[in-house]
């Protein structure tokens, strides 16, 4: 379970502030104007931000004294989520430790998640080599290996055209639900968030709230959100 | 690295001696200035024109012209020198030109031959400059120009010239005031002595070490007062790269301006390529009278460049990586610390403990490594800050820090700025006449020593082979360090 305890974000002149909890194993989407703070919160969550005061807590588990590489946390990133001079067994290998030459049993693991999100024999390629979709796949297959209980994503696929985005999520949804794992995921589009969320947290006027059900919301989307969603 | 820079202070702070500067010294001070007023003059303003040229014209070989402009930055000062001799020196062209003719000859020594080496060197960093400047006004206030009839000078140029100019002015001062191998083949003699050369003789015929201290602090003030001026007047990156374009102008279609165009595009290319190409032709001549010394004189030229190189990355990167103003302020402090300078300060230490010979190569070497840090680092932190921006916080997900960091990610993504940096220090240390002029002992001279020596006991052809090897050296070692660093990025 993820908390928010009394979280205050600051970055320069802007200030957020968060008190919830996300039960385990949720997929929770994380909604709200451009500027809201949406980013800032996930950047707090990953420990990319330093909080003013409150804490984040995991299971209990204040994350604060920890690096972003120590917490449970894996993050997919709006883009660069992957490093274009390693092939893409490289880098979804680097999800298992930080070395360029991976041992066997490694390389095993990571060419399984590699067939696992449709790249299997891929994995010699270069980000460059591989479409946008395939990308995000090869970034996939890295969430999946580093086995982190809780995923954050910002937007992971908003580069990708509407027909593959779905075919993404679908895939999101599928590997991680597979396993468990608590999802957060800033989205601009209420459809991503019905097809992957069942619940939204909306961020906006200085405030993240405590989740509610997806359809309720936008079925009845309060002020804030409404302007947004137009 | 500030410990290096400003530590060869103290032993000439402590070497000077009290007496004051000699009038030859004042006569040395008042050379270096007015000719170094005169070359960054004499640079700019032949180079407003070229640039105007070059801005607003499309013509085949614009783009190899704008690539020849970057060149004489790693050619090697002496070469170019001997380049010059060529052309306008008691044999070169044009003396032959004007005997045939009747008239006098001219004379390239003195005065007026240390700003013309200057220029030449000069003259294309100040067209690149000022041809930044005019390729940085947008394509759509010319348009706006053009659409309103307006005047283009008036309203576009010359604001953009009042911003550029005095940048690049004082950039070139600065870099003038530390001339060594010119001053030193086409000066001389108390009418034509600049700070650096009066060190020199000092040093290496008088032996008079507090002297030499004294006028290297007062080339350190100099030096230093010069390089803070042109950071403060410099805006942009000097080596930045994307001249490629011209910009469409409607107000330059006129035949006069058309040809004024051409003649200053032809005389600039003819001023710049005629004494590189003599420079290889008599080189392939003289390479049969190479003496016996070139070539332990070649491997020691690049042990030395080499070891230079792998300096002045090493320390560039170091002071990337810690970043911060401390940082930025030590990567600056060579240009104030002339490479003569730092080799007089060093030489004092040393000169009770060690031979000098002994120690002619490393510290060489070093005083190479420095003099071409600022550039090195200049190249690799912009590159540094943008593997942070794009990956920093990919690696800090997945925990990769610390020494893993710099191995996994950093290094591999910095490759082509490490190639261009290692590229440009290797090409300055190879070409560089300096530190070895005070330190080297017999059989003990690098390539451009060797040259410089063969050219004082006027041996042209000779010195025109090894000026030749030098020259390649300095492009071959420039190119393959930069390529070694590009390769393979086309798949990223």
């Amino acid at each position: 379970m993820l908390r928010l305890d009394r979280l205050e974000l600051q970055v320069g002149a802007f200030r957020l502030s968060a008190d919830l909890e996300v039960p385990g194993g949720a997929s929770v989407a994380v909604m709200g104007p451009s500027g809201g703070g949406k980013s800032t919160l996930l950047s707090a969550i990953a420990g990319f931000l330093a909080p003013v005061s409150g804490r984040v807590l995991w299971d209990g588990r204040d994350l604060g004294p920890l690096s972003p590489g120590q917490r449970p946390v894996g993050v997919l990133f709006q883009d660069n989520n992957l490093f274009p001079h390693l092939t893409a067994l490289q880098n979804v290998a680097l999800g298992l430790r930080p070395s360029l030459r991976p041992r066997p049993e490694e390389r095993a693991r990571a060419e399984a998640a590699l067939a696992r999100v449709g790249l299997g024999g891929l994995g010699d390629r270069r980000p460059a080599q591989l479409s946008g979709g395939q990308q995000g796949r090869a970034a996939l297959a890295r969430l999946l290996v580093q086995d982190r209980p809780l995923v954050l994503m910002d937007e992971p696929f908003a580069a990708l055209g509407p027909a593959l985005k779905a075919e993404m999520l679908t895939l999101t949804r599928e590997v991680l639900g597979a396993r468990g794992a608590t999802l957060l995921m800033v989205t601009h589009d209420p459809e991503d968030a019905r097809a992957i969320a069942e619940s939204v947290i909306v961020v906006a006027e200085g405030r993240a709230a405590p989740p509610v059900p997806t359809e309720a919301l936008l079925a009845d989307p309060p002020p804030a959100l409404r302007a947004y969603l137009g | 690295m500030a410990g290096l820079c400003l530590g060869t202070l103290a032993p000439l702070l402590g070497r000077a001696g009290g007496g004051g500067l000699g009038p030859a010294d004042w006569a040395a001070l008042r050379f270096t200035l007015v000719q170094a007023a005169l070359s960054a003059g004499a640079s700019v303003v032949l180079a407003v024109p070229v640039a105007r040229a070059l801005a607003r014209r499309r013509f085949p070989g614009r783009s190899a012209l704008v690539t020849l402009l970057g060149a004489p930055f790693i050619l090697p000062v002496i070469v170019a020198v001997l380049g010059l001799l060529a052309v306008f020196g008691r044999g070169g062209l044009l003396n032959d030109g004007l005997r045939a003719l009747g008239w006098p000859p001219v004379s390239i020594y003195g005065l007026q031959g240390v700003v013309l080496a200057h220029v030449f060197l000069n003259l294309p960093l100040a067209t690149r400059l000022i041809l930044q400047g005019w390729l940085d006004i947008p394509a759509e206030r010319f348009r706006l120009a053009a659409t309103l009839n307006a005047p283009v000078w008036a309203v576009l140029e010359r604001p953009m010239l009042r911003q550029v100019v005095p940048g690049a002015v004082a950039a070139i001062f600065a870099l003038c005031l530390t001339s060594f191998s010119v001053a030193l083949i086409l000066g001389g003699g108390p009418a034509a002595t600049t700070v650096e050369l009066a060190i020199y003789q000092a040093i290496r015929f008088e032996a008079d070490f507090a002297g030499a201290a004294q006028l290297a602090l007062l080339q350190y003030a100099l030096c230093g007062g010069a390089a803070l001026l042109a950071v403060a007047l410099t805006r942009g990156p000097v080596l930045g790269a994307g001249l490629g374009r011209a910009v469409e102008r409607w107000d330059a279609g006129g035949l006069g301006a058309r040809v004024a165009d051409a003649l200053w595009i032809g005389a600039a290319a003819l001023f710049l390529l005629l004494p590189l190409g003599l420079i290889v032709l008599r080189g392939i001549g003289g390479l049969d009278d190479l003496p016996g010394e070139a070539w332990g004189a070649t491997g020691r030229s690049l042990l030395v460049a080499l070891g230079a190189t792998a300096l002045s990355v090493g320390l560039a990167l170091a002071l990337a990586l810690r970043g911060g103003a401390l940082a930025q302020v030590a990567g600056a402090l060579p240009l104030a610390a002339s490479s003569l300078v730092l080799g007089t300060g060093l030489l004092l230490v040393l000169r009770p403990f060690v031979g000098l010979g002994a120690v002619a190569l490393p510290v060489t070497a070093l005083a190479d490594a420095l003099m071409a840090l600022p550039f090195a680092l200049r190249s690799l932190a912009p590159a540094l800050a943008e593997v942070e921006a794009r990956h920093g916080r990919l690696a800090e997900s997945l925990g990769i820090v610390g020494v893993a960091r710099l191995g996994i990610v950093v290094l591999p993504l910095l490759r082509p700025a490490l190639g261009f940096a290692g590229g440009l220090a290797a090409a300055l240390s190879m070409g560089n006449l300096g530190v070895i002029a005070l330190f080297a002992g017999q059989g003990q001279g690098t390539l451009p020593l060797l040259m410089a020596q063969l050219m004082g006991a006027y041996r042209m052809e000779a010195a025109a082979g090894v000026g030749l090897v030098i020259l390649l050296l300095a492009l071959g070692l420039f190119w393959a360090f930069d390529r070694g660093g590009r390769l393979d990025a086309a798949a990223r």
